[in-house]
């Protein structure tokens, strides 16, 4: 059937575009996570300047939805993939304009040379990322068990978010001269746990597509 | 845990596609042995018009419908779909016996229209078929007026004592089939005259005037352009809501816009049975979903 030959070869053009969007945002994500810890102005420079990329390949792989949906209109396990991929693709993005967020708010608090108050945002930074890695890991191998992992590593990062929001207020009482600061650093948390947010949304999309049931965020 | 880049080098998995190995699947699943196979999902209804249980049928020696048992619920569209050679089409000439013009073809089990079991010795098919009317693949209007296609049905099963009742048959039926207004001012012009999609809705309103309780469609949209195919899937719709319709179609799009539940049939077997909406979300049997989403067939 040269029609469905088509329309798979479509589908397989598709998901590697898609891989390659899903690598681009693992790399921002990293690039963030290493410049919480150097502070890099070259590394920060570089999150910020090349997010149009990001921007750039989201729009085509939706493009790419939209015309197999209507030249094809796809049924069950395919008509999954692509709602899957079109809302993953939305939440890629998202996540790579956190890690932008990120990136400007340590521009920020770069200028402040007096700080000398700092957190540790390596274990969340690292928990995000390997949350970031199950979930396409999940979608790669079609593994819904894995994505339901992911559940539990958000609530993590969730307290994690809480305990530097505590940390924060401490100083700003003990320290109100760096008030401005002191919030954008609390906001480095506030966008690591937005990522993770969204790397359970991406779980969740994997779970439909798995079992064709709409899940949002349950915890067995 | 590797990178995605990483990933991306490494061989196949689910989700970077297996379009041979589910070709393959398919062909292993044909050789395995037929016990082996259960009907998938619930075929039975509560408020069933038609009761079918254990039916089998051969063409001589050929096995073509095997242990198949389903209901048809009251009111409701039940599209039956399947790559071709399924047996859809032979199971749905069951419901009504045209097997019996068939040559050769034995049909056993138990097919039940209102729990009257329709294969009984003292079963009359001419009535039979006026209770369970059929609309085919390509319209078949009679050479006779657009009047006369419609009034043939009614006349001869006496179901109207006067020229003023089969003259409301007639309106009435071809208003139901909506083709009314389309041809009401050139009734005694000659059936075969009018466009293909009008000549399906004809046959559709012929079949209708013989007051039916079920109407078997087989593929009856499979000659039509595609607005003449929208106006007759409106017209299933419509027709829903008086009468009970099966529909063998091999366009599942079309499935899926007209019918409520679906039966997906494969080599003479009942794979799996749903609801429409399920079966096209979410099929549960590979068979299913490699059917509808075009692995094979």
């Amino acid at each position: 059937m040269a029609h469905q030959l088509t329309f798979h070869r479509e589908i397989d053009k598709l998901k590697k575009k898609f891989m390659v969007l899903g690598s681009m945002v693992e790399d921002r994500l990293q690039k963030a996570s290493l410049a919480m810890q150097t502070r890099d102005p070259d590394l920060l420079q570089e999150i910020v300047s090349s997010d149009w990329e990001i921007d750039d390949m989201e729009v085509e792989v939706e493009e790419e939805c939209l015309k197999i949906l209507a030249l094809h209109q796809p049924v069950a396990s395919d008509l999954r993939l692509l709602v899957a991929i079109i809302k993953i693709n939305n939440e890629l993005e998202r996540i790579a304009d956190n890690a932008v967020n990120i990136a400007k708010r340590l521009q920020t608090i770069s200028k402040d040379s007096t700080l000398t108050f700092r957190i540790d945002y390596q274990p969340m930074s690292g928990k995000v990322l390997n949350m970031f890695k199950l979930g396409l890991d999940a979608l790669v191998t079609e593994d819904a068990d894995l994505a339901r992992k992911i559940f539990h590593e958000d609530e993590e990062v969730d307290s994690l978010r809480n305990q530097a929001y505590r940390d924060v207020i401490r100083e700003l009482d003990s320290d109100p001269g760096h008030a401005a600061c002191l919030v954008n650093l609390y906001l480095l948390a506030r966008h690591l746990e937005r990522i993770g947010d969204r790397i359970t949304n991406i779980a969740e999309e994997v779970i439909y597509l798995v079992e064709g049931k709409i899940v949002r965020g349950e915890i067995d | 845990m590797e990178s995605m880049s990483a990933v991306l080098t490494t061989g196949e998995t689910p989700f970077l596609g297996a379009y041979s190995m589910t070709q393959e699947k398919v062909r292993q699943e044909d050789k395995a042995p037929r016990e082996n196979r259960m009907t998938v999902g619930v075929p039975f209804v509560d408020d069933a018009r038609m009761t079918c249980r254990g039916v089998n049928v051969y063409y001589g020696e050929k096995h073509a419908i095997n242990n198949v048992s389903i209901d048809v619920g009251r009111n409701e569209v039940l599209a039956m779909i399947g790559p071709s050679g399924c047996g859809k089409s032979t199971f749905l000439r069951c419901l009504n016996r045209m097997n019996d013009t068939v040559e050769g073809c034995r049909v056993e089990g138990d097919i039940q229209l209102d729990e009257l079991n329709i294969y009984d010795k003292s079963v009359d098919v001419v009535p039979l078929r006026a209770q369970v009317g059929m609309v085919f693949q390509k319209p078949n209007p009679f050479p006779k007026s657009i009047y006369d296609n419609v009034a043939y049905g009614p006349k001869i099963h006496g179901l109207a004592s006067s020229r003023a009742e089969l003259d409301e048959v007639v309106e009435s039926s071809l208003k139901k089939a909506g083709l009314w207004s389309e041809v009401s001012d050139r009734l005694d012009q000659p059936g075969t005259g009018l466009s293909g999609g009008q000549q399906q809705r004809l046959c559709i309103a012929r079949a209708i005037a013989v007051r039916p309780e079920v109407i078997l469609m087989d593929e009856p949209c499979s000659a039509l352009d595609p607005i003449a195919t929208a106006t007759v899937e409106d017209l299933i719709s419509e027709l829903q809501e008086q009468y009970t319709i099966v529909i063998v179609t091999h366009n599942m799009q079309q499935a899926a816009r007209v019918s409520q539940r679906t039966a997906y049939f494969h080599l003479g077997d009942l794979i799996e049975v749903g609801s429409t909406d399920r079966i096209f979300t979410n099929p549960r049997h590979r068979l299913t979903e490699d059917y509808i989403t075009g692995r094979f067939g």
